[in-house]
């Protein structure tokens, strides 16, 4: 068989491809498996070059840059205004997450005050926003390790809070509704109550999900010492959010240098022991219940007033530049503001959580199963929008 | 009143169109079954507009769709091979109705190996997964080939030694010599033994049939459908939905023959024997089915070292003690 694709070509004339030739032995030779860049497991366009030597994975390579979309330079070419929606749809699992790290760049630059109604706002929606995100990963987990049920279980949570959020900002994915200084508009009427009782909703149902997955045998034995990833190995990536977490490093930004008003608020960071596809699992869905708590101590305490700051009709950021660290769902994002004084930025640098995970996968996935790289893929969450941009 | 006699091979072929009717309605319905109870479980409705009534026409109506979709055979398979692949898949399956007694009479041919022909035709399906597989030209459909015949190998044993067993409570391998043994059904009689050797039987029919958790040939999340990714239209049906579900009820029927007393009632009191015997059997088939769907959308799925330690670490050696109960039972026992 001729292979057509230089890259390929390559990999077939090095040793890797050498059959393994010794007396009295069984003869077996190793095999490129393409997994994606169209392939169940990868939810988008990922590829993943594995070399395999029957069902154990030799050597896996991930290829990124089929989803890329040129957003950072787009940017340069649109005004602020226009560049939230870009921005949101980065990581279209968490727009408001992804809003709001522009917001703040701004606001630092233009030195605008935002009045606590407003930050108290986008904390509560930014961790609706993550628990959205945290039962969508829960849910593709699930159904990669072939539990189908639970899948649909988490979808009947995600859609009560969709709603709330639906009601507040018109959207399902992609929000829009930050802005430099506050909020598009203040919440509606009956919002407070409707977004609790979601929120209660979920961790009333928490257990549940306990008990079908994390209890069950099978899960253990697919997930428990599977795919480890050292602590080392993850600060030398810079791998952050829930995977970092089950890695067992604490860093929360949240916690550490807090942004908005998370410093009023009360939350643990979960974290991991071993790293493994458990442990990633388990922080992931403790988080939703930390997530939870946030929500509930934000719309307790909501303080009335306007939800919009002073904010000058025309956009400008004054010259200067700015460097912003947020708490993704999936990780830090790092957004790196430069402004020559005008409209547009200058240069905008996005560091996406997606992408660092995502590097450190060919140190797990070696020497594991075909079987296991679904169970590593599906743990290591990551959105194919956040890695290429 | 019309008196029809028929010549032996007249009534052969009768029969033989009775099960060709039989086989592909019964898959629709299991497929109607799937979908719904699948749904249920999972806090949905499942198919609703199909044929008006909650959807009832659904699986009809799939098939129609199928029936029209191209049929593409990829360029570098091995066409011979990659075309036979799903009738012989789908033949085996057909030829287990043959010696299922679905009531005291009803049957094709009461073979007196019968319980051996099952065991032999059953397992000639997996042929059919390794043909598919190797000609597709395609690793996904490769590795997952090479898992249905080391997953064959691994639990045809167990199956094997259960279905033994119960020729050995029996004392005949005729399937309605079992069925007439079991004044109480052997589930429940000789009690513990019945059951244990039922739910070896599950497993590997399970392990066999490839259903969930032991689904690791098809994983759709990790070899998209293994054996059957290149395949489409009515290939795909034929060598994959529709003999899986047919298999499954196969499978079901074999196991309310061999355990729940076929086409008797469940349990030997005179009142019962009111309802007719094909009832009893229709009734033990759709619960087997049910246990079989229940059990299917509960768990997550093994890996496939798992599923051979799992076997030739626990079930095979607990299959060969069982059946040294059952001799011991048979020779000393009540």
């Amino acid at each position: 068989m001729t292979i057509k694709d230089p890259e390929l070509q390559n990999l077939q004339d090095s040793s890797a491809f050498a059959t393994e030739v010794s007396e009295g032995r069984l003869v077996t030779e190793q095999m490129l498996l393409n997994v994606g860049p169209q392939h169940p497991a990868t939810h988008g366009v990922f590829r993943l070059l594995a070399t395999i030597d029957g069902e154990r994975i030799v050597r896996a390579e991930p290829i990124v840059g089929y989803m890329h979309r040129g957003y950072e330079k787009l940017v340069e070419q649109r005004d602020y205004r226009q560049i939230t929606n870009l921005i949101s749809r980065m990581d279209w699992l968490s727009g408001i997450n992804n809003e709001l790290p522009l917001a703040l760049a701004l606001e630092e630059l233009m030195e605008i005050e935002v009045p606590p109604r407003a930050q108290y706002l986008r904390v509560a929606l930014a961790e609706m926003n993550r628990i959205l995100n945290h039962l969508m990963f829960f849910q593709s987990f699930s159904a990669e390790l072939g539990a189908i049920t639970p899948t649909f279980y988490a979808f009947r949570e995600r859609e009560d809070i969709q709603y709330a959020m639906e009601t507040v900002t018109g959207g399902r994915m992609h929000f829009g509704f930050f802005r430099p200084g506050g909020l598009k508009e203040d919440v509606p009427r009956g919002f407070t109550a409707m977004a609790l009782a979601a929120v209660r909703k979920v961790i009333k149902r928490l257990p549940d999900y306990e008990d079908l997955l994390t209890g069950n045998e099978i899960f253990k034995q697919r997930t428990i010492d599977i795919g480890v990833l050292d602590k080392e190995v993850a600060y030398s990536y810079g791998v952050s959010g829930p995977i970092g977490r089950g890695s067992s490093i604490d860093m929360d930004v949240r916690r550490d240098e807090p942004y908005l008003v998370y410093d009023e608020f009360d939350f643990d960071v979960c974290r991991g022991t071993h790293g493994d596809c458990f442990d990633r699992f388990w922080v992931l869905l403790h988080e939703v219940i930390e997530s939870a708590k946030i929500v509930e101590q934000a719309l307790a305490g909501l303080p009335p007033g306007p939800i919009m700051g002073k904010v000058p009709r025309v956009v400008e950021a004054p010259k200067g530049e700015v460097y912003i660290r947020t708490e993704n769902p999936l990780g830090e994002l790092g957004l790196y503001l430069v402004s020559d004084g005008g409209k547009r930025p200058y240069r905008i640098k996005i560091r996406t959580p997606s992408f660092s995970n995502v590097s450190a996968l060919p140190h797990v996935l070696e020497n594991t199963l075909v079987a296991d790289m679904i169970a590593i893929l599906g743990s290591f969450f990551f959105v194919l929008g956040d890695v290429d941009r | 009143m019309i008196e029809i006699t028929l010549t032996a091979w007249q009534m052969l072929v009768v029969k033989l169109l009775i099960i060709l009717i039989i086989v592909p309605v019964g898959a629709l319905v299991g497929g109607y079954v799937l979908h719904k109870e699948m749904a249920h479980m999972q806090h949905r409705l499942g198919p609703m507009y199909a044929g008006g009534w909650h959807g009832w026409a659904q699986t009809l109506a799939d098939g129609i769709k199928f029936a029209y979709k191209e049929d593409i055979i990829p360029a570098s398979a091995d066409k011979r091979v990659f075309s036979l692949a799903p009738a012989v898949i789908f033949v085996p399956v057909l030829l287990l109705y043959l010696v299922i007694p679905i009531d005291r009479n009803l049957i094709v041919e009461d073979l007196d190996v019968g319980l051996f022909f099952l065991l032999a035709i059953g397992s000639v399906g997996s042929i059919g997964v390794l043909m598919a597989g190797w000609s597709s030209a395609n690793k996904y459909a490769l590795i997952g080939a090479l898992r249905s015949a080391g997953q064959l190998i691994a639990y045809e044993l167990p199956i094997v030694f259960s279905a033994a067993a119960i020729a050995m409570l029996a004392g005949t391998l005729s399937l309605v010599g079992i069925v007439e043994a079991q004044d109480w059904p052997f589930i429940l009689w000789p009690p513990g033994l019945g059951l244990a050797l039922f739910l070896l039987f599950l497993v590997g029919a399970m392990a066999e049939m490839a259903l969930p958790p032991f689904d690791m040939p098809v994983a759709e999340s990790e070899l998209i459908t293994g054996p059957f990714t290149e395949y489409t239209g009515m290939r795909f049906i034929f060598g994959f939905f529709f003999a899986e579900t047919a298999h499954m009820i196969a499978f079901a029927a074999i196991g309310t023959t061999l355990f729940l007393g076929g086409y008797k009632p469940i349990v030997p009191w005179g009142p019962l024997d009111v309802i007719p015997g094909v009832l009893w059997f229709f009734v033990k088939t759709s619960f087997m089915v049910f246990l079989l769907l229940w059990i299917r959308f509960s768990f997550p799925r093994l890996r496939e070292d798992q599923l051979q330690k799992f076997a030739w670490k626990v079930l095979i050696p607990l299959s060969l003690v069982l059946i040294l109960v059952t001799g011991a039972w048979v020779l000393y026992g009540p």
